[in-house]
């Protein structure tokens, strides 16, 4: 595996290999020093083409618990505010030196496209509307760990499918590994087709909510008022918010989830959140640790820099040497 | 100029297919057609054309090709553009008018006709915009432009938005005799699209467009041709349903011609997987269905012509992200090879898709598209219906790159191309 450019590329028995990694490094990330050498002389940079605070620093914090070197663009503060085109950054950015590149974008593809004009590994850190491998990768672990694993698991992804990468990103990754999905929206906020996607649909929250091992709400964007997908927040909320009426309804085992930041009273109402059942939080520490299993997976072992960090699963579980200094 | 003889050759022109040599007159026209002309000797100095074992035809009439200049040179100009068309076997093109600034007025239209004129590699026709800066407010000066020969009035690169300015420019061009073009396109509809709104854009995350952004455009059109009596000439149809629609007003007699490309005729929206802007275009590769109703359409005469809407753009462009790029991909001289590659035509059928047909579209079958007989201008392609070869974008000659056919093997070439008995090019190269 070279690049992560999207869960589409992946088979089952990748995402498996992923989330067992991820063990490990959840291993790690609970240590006194969280902090191993797998990754040392490897340089990871983010090129964050679109801000994204939180999905940047748990980029940052994986490779830097792994040793990795770190470098930082944003484009708030450089060249791109000046016309210089995407391959033009990348390129500039790989002579530096550079063994991955997590990239964001608010254009679809934009990874892959710099996939076609780089040599290192490309993990896509979000593009446009069309995948977050991670968050889904972060999703899949947060439910194995609840719930056991995914395989026979009902999950309902509710709300703005139609613009959302992580649901994208989430139905294969689900339904790759084993569980069944439905996706709860208004026609306006769904794919104008889905042929191909191995879901079930409903218009109707209240009639799937009962028999779901795990309800994940999508970010509600309140532009999507201006284009006319729905008449308003409030019928919005009204038909497909988790008010703490309809989480009353859910199965005492179901999960309740969404990747942030949230609109608190809009997709979910605020008490749901504090609710044991909602692993909000929980989903953004594995984030770390999907983060670390993901970078260990693309960079270990292979031959880039002759830094030979190459260390096999297993040794990820070593203490670290001169680092613990 | 020396008297040519095209010697060996298949004669396909709308009168059937014969085996004949040609002889071209030193004025430029057609002097004789006949079998063994070869061994009857001819004026000192005569030049021979070998076509063994290829096509003669009239020369290629191209109604949809975006030069580029004035404007947009970095991407092509008039004599790469022309060149690159001589290539593609096209004797005559029409120039759309979106240019910088837009052909809307006598100047820019003259400035145009005469650069085509400078370069002398293939006849370049001006088409002029409907509306003052393509805008959609007010009717260009259309009396004016059709005073300087423009017969074909298109906002290519968009619609006409507003039903009763439609209305007033297809009223005011039958005064006139000349054709309204339409790119068919509801902005209402496709604002915000950039590939065709299906299983593909779902997959991929792009905003789509519909097919039914073209078709309610196709719908208006032939309402108002009816209601007007204009002839309308629909740009580059790409959905099942545009095709049917016009296959209906056909059969009602209604003054409508439509075209289509080759690329979407070869390719389908799944070709946008990998995100290449080099696949981006509008209207849209559509879905297996509308390509294959696209090829029927050409097949049972309900669409007129094979256009190429040949649309260079520089490399920087086609590599921006998806959602920023510019659409259009190059078209003039690959559209031969897909057409005999993909088409399922007969060659009398094929060539007229290229060449007698567009001419009538474009009011040329004066100096195009006619008959290969004595006293015709020498308006001729040669091509070899047999031969594979493999698109290399550095090797077009047009001067950007962005053809969808990289490393495609197709057949079928041009070898010569004959503009008023001048040889443009010569056993594949151009000659200037």
């Amino acid at each position: 595996m070279k690049h992560l450019l999207g869960v589409e590329d992946l088979e089952r028995s990748d995402l498996e290999e992923l989330l067992r990694i991820t063990d490990s490094m959840v291993e790690v990330s609970q240590r006194a020093m969280p902090r191993v050498p797998a990754l040392r002389g490897r340089t990871v940079v983010s090129v964050f083409f679109e801000d994204s605070t939180r999905t940047r620093l748990s980029f940052e914090a994986a490779a830097k618990r792994l040793s990795a070197d770190t470098m930082s663009f944003s484009v708030g503060t450089s060249s791109v505010k000046k016309g210089e085109s995407v391959r033009d950054t990348v390129e500039t950015i790989e002579a530096m030196g550079v063994d991955a590149m997590v990239v964001r974008h608010r254009s679809a593809g934009v990874p892959d496209q710099i996939a076609r004009w780089t040599s290192c590994s490309v993990i896509n850190a979000g593009d446009g509307w069309h995948q977050h491998p991670t968050q889904a990768l972060l999703d899949s672990y947060t439910i194995r760990a609840h719930l056991g694993g995914l395989d026979g698991r009902r999950i309902a992804i509710v709300g703005d499918v139609k613009h959302s990468r992580v649901a994208r990103s989430d139905v294969q990754a689900f339904t790759l590994l084993g569980a069944s999905v439905t996706l709860v929206a208004p026609p306006t906020l769904l794919p104008p087709s889905l042929e191909g996607w191995p879901v079930e649909v409903s218009h109707d929250l209240d009639a799937v909510l009962a028999d779901q091992d795990v309800v994940y709400l999508l970010r509600m964007q309140r532009e999507r008022m201006t284009e006319a997908l729905v008449p308003s927040l409030r019928e919005y909320t009204a038909c497909f918010g988790l008010t703490i009426q309809r989480a009353a309804r859910l199965a005492p085992h179901a999960l309740v989830m969404h990747p942030g930041p949230m609109n608190r009273g809009v997709e979910i109402a605020a008490e749901v959140t504090d609710l044991p059942n909602a692993v909000i939080a929980e989903q953004v520490r594995n984030g770390v640790a999907v983060r670390m299993a993901v970078l260990f997976r693309l960079l270990a072992g292979t031959e880039l820099g002759g830094a030979g960090a190459a260390a096999p699963v297993p040794e990820v579980n070593a203490e670290p040497g001169e680092d613990h200094g | 100029m020396a008297e040519l003889l095209i010697a060996g050759g298949r004669v396909v022109d709308e009168h059937g297919e014969r085996v004949a040599d040609v002889v071209v007159a030193e004025d430029g026209t057609v002097a004789e057609v006949g079998a063994g002309l070869a061994s009857t000797g001819g004026r000192n100095g005569r030049r021979v054309l070998d076509a063994g074992g290829c096509v003669v035809a009239p020369g290629f009439v191209d109604l949809h090709t975006h030069l580029r200049e004035p404007g947009r040179e970095e991407a092509e100009t008039i004599e790469t553009g022309s060149r690159a068309a001589a290539l593609g076997g096209f004797t005559a093109v029409v120039a759309m008018p979106n240019t910088e600034p837009t052909m809307d007025d006598a100047a820019v239209v003259r400035q145009v006709l005469e650069a085509g004129r400078v370069a002398g590699l293939c006849d370049v026709h001006a088409s002029a915009a409907v509306t003052v800066g393509r805008r959609g407010e007010a009717l260009a000066p259309m009396a004016e432009l059709a005073a300087l020969g423009v017969r074909i009035f298109t906002d290519d690169g968009n619609g006409v938005q507003d039903d009763r300015l439609a209305r007033r420019a297809m009223e005011y061009a039958r005064g006139l005799d000349v054709t309204i073009a339409e790119h068919c396109e509801v902005e209402a509809l496709s604002a915000g699209g950039h590939m065709h709104e299906g299983e593909w854009s779902s997959r991929l995350g792009i905003p789509g467009v519909p097919a039914e952004a073209e078709e309610l455009m196709v719908m208006r059109d032939i309402a108002l041709s009816r209601l007007t009596g204009c002839r309308v000439h629909l740009q580059h149809l790409s959905t099942a349903g545009a095709v049917e629609l016009v296959r209906a007003a056909k059969a009602r007699g209604l003054a409508v011609t439509a075209e289509a490309t080759p690329h979407h005729f070869t390719l389908t929206h799944a070709e946008v997987a990998a995100y290449d802007p080099v696949f981006k275009v509008n209207p849209p590769l559509r879905t297996a269905e509308d390509v294959a109703a696209v090829r029927a359409g050409l097949a049972d005469g309900t669409l007129d012509a094979i256009a190429t809407d040949h649309a260079p753009h520089a490399q920087e462009l086609k590599e921006l992200p998806f959602d920023e790029a510019p659409c259009g991909m190059l078209g003039l001289e690959t559209a031969l090879a897909l057409a005999l590659s993909e088409l399922d035509l007969s060659l009398g059928e094929l060539v007229g898709l290229l060449s007698w047909r567009p001419a009538a579209v474009a009011g040329l079958r004066d100096t195009h598209g006619g008959p290969v007989e004595p006293g015709r201008p020498a308006n001729l392609v040669v091509f070899d219906p047999e031969l594979t070869w493999t698109v290399d974008p550095a090797r077009l000659a047009s001067r950007s790159h962005n053809t969808p056919y990289a490393g495609r093997r197709v057949t079928g070439k041009v070898r010569h191309t004959v503009l008023r008995g001048r040889p443009i090019v010569l056993d594949g190269e151009a000659q200037r």
